[in-house]
């Protein structure tokens, strides 16, 4: 099996790619790659996400053909794909980090400012939180409820359609950090930083 | 509910750790990959390597650290020290870190702060302040401690705030090393002023310095000595906090 993490020079991936080799272990094969075949070919993506969801997008847009690459991966062929942290947010219509930014529009939805209660809560929402599951998911098996996960974020997808959300946590407001729509999954929060908790994940999403 | 983080750090030089007393003394005491990996088992909600290293030949060896510790723990990584440009920081979050703290270049040049956040994001560019107290308020100092700046802490942590730091790692020099608990008063004063996380440092000498310093208003503590001379372990400083009713994780 092939898993692909897309290198699209946003941020730093090497802590992505580094846990998805611990878990991997030489049985699955983990390609770090922008390559528009390798993405079609492989059966499995992983989208990360660093830095603003406007120059994230920007940095999807600046390799030709890769936005519908990774569409058609998902839409038509109907192929697992996970984001992570504002890879998940991009999943999303539109963003408003820095300016108006349009998302990839895979599932309804919008990105938004975490609302810090006029600056009661420190922004970014930064360490161990709790995930509340409110759904079953794949990526979620053995995993259980109330477990620590580590974020690092300022902004919170909103998805219009609820039944999409499989895990919120607590922080100023109740924030959606997993999302499950058919074969595409995002995390919020960071499994590659997650410690033991968060391989789990990982393995599970190699295992889908 | 978001958790107090617990911080161990390790001080590196030419790719060994050490803990500075007072930032000299030097004591040479283990490898920072497995006292690394000694703390993210124990619990440790990040790690943070503080590089010391001073010749320029020897800087390299805490790319090599970075990179093997990443393979081998998956919690946050915070890397310190020298870290002089975009170049560096790019190459120590290509190596495996998560974070990068800046110090003397983010005093000398606050358009680092600035284009370093907006490059990586702010959620990987922590500003380390090094205070120490003048008169009725505190002064930062650069190059480890050594050079006085004339500039207030407190105007200063404001300014990295809006240059796009994302977290401040805030160190008294008067308190570091004399395990004699952190400068709370100097915690209070910049949690309650910025609106980003604090990470409190310098003089954590028993678990209720921990305590003391969340309750200062800090999202996390830092603690070198404490942890790694085996006085406490990760674990037990996080059950004495929750037994304090602080949250943390276990």
């Amino acid at each position: 099996m092939d898993v692909t993490i897309v290198d699209y020079k946003s941020g730093n991936i090497s802590s992505v790619i580094n846990s998805f080799s611990e878990v991997a272990k030489n049985k699955v094969n983990i390609e770090v790659t922008s390559n528009l075949n390798k993405i079609k070919l492989s059966d499995k993506i992983v989208l990360p996400g660093q830095g603003s969801f406007k120059s994230c997008i920007e940095s999807l847009n600046s390799i030709n053909g890769l936005i519908d690459t990774l569409s058609e991966f998902v839409l038509n062929n109907k192929k697992p794909l996970l984001g992570i942290c504002v890879g998940l947010q991009m999943f999303a219509d539109i963003g408003y980090e820095e300016v108006e930014t349009k998302g990839l529009g895979w599932i309804s939805g919008k990105v938004s400012k975490i609302d810090n209660h006029k600056g009661k809560y420190k922004l970014p929402h930064i360490g161990w939180n709790q995930i509340n599951i409110v759904k079953e998911s794949k990526i979620f098996k053995d995993i259980e409820n109330n477990s620590h996960m580590y974020f690092v974020h300022s902004y919170e997808f909103i998805p219009n359609d609820k039944s999409v959300t499989v895990a919120t946590t607590d922080y100023s407001t109740n924030i959606v950090c997993a999302v499950e729509k058919e074969n595409l999954f995002g995390t919020q929060f960071h499994p590659e930083k997650s410690d033991k908790i968060g391989l789990k994940i990982i393995d599970n999403f190699i295992k889908l | 509910m978001l958790k107090n983080r617990i911080i161990p750090c390790l001080d590196v030089k030419n790719g060994r750790v050490v803990k500075g007393i007072n930032f000299v003394d030097l004591k040479d005491a283990g490898d920072p990959v497995e006292q690394a990996k000694i703390y993210s088992d124990g619990g440790a909600d990040e790690i943070c390597f503080l590089d010391i290293t001073a010749s320029n030949e020897n800087r390299d060896t805490i790319y090599e650290v970075v990179d093997k510790t990443s393979k081998k723990c998956f919690v946050p990584l915070t890397v310190g020290g020298g870290v002089r440009s975009i170049d560096d920081i790019n190459k120590l979050l290509n190596c495996g870190a998560d974070k990068v703290s800046i110090n003397t270049a983010a005093v000398q040049n606050s358009k680092v702060v600035e284009d370093s956040s907006r490059k990586f994001g702010s959620q990987c560019i922590v500003v380390a302040i090094d205070a120490k107290r003048k008169d009725d308020g505190w002064e930062i100092f650069t190059h480890g401690g050594r050079n006085p700046t004339g500039i207030n802490a407190l105007e200063f942590a404001s300014k990295m705030e809006k240059c796009g730091a994302g977290e401040l790692l805030v160190t008294s020099m008067d308190k570091d090393g004399t395990q004699s608990g952190y400068d709370i008063e100097l915690m209070q004063k910049i949690s309650s002023m910025v609106n980003i996380p604090v990470i409190a440092s310098g003089g954590v000498g028993t678990l209720d310095h921990l305590v003391d310093g969340i309750k200062s208003g800090a999202s996390a503590v830092l603690a070198a000595s404490i942890f790694h001379y085996g006085t406490y372990s990760v674990n037990e400083a996080k059950q004495y906090l929750a037994s304090k009713n602080i949250p943390v994780r276990i």
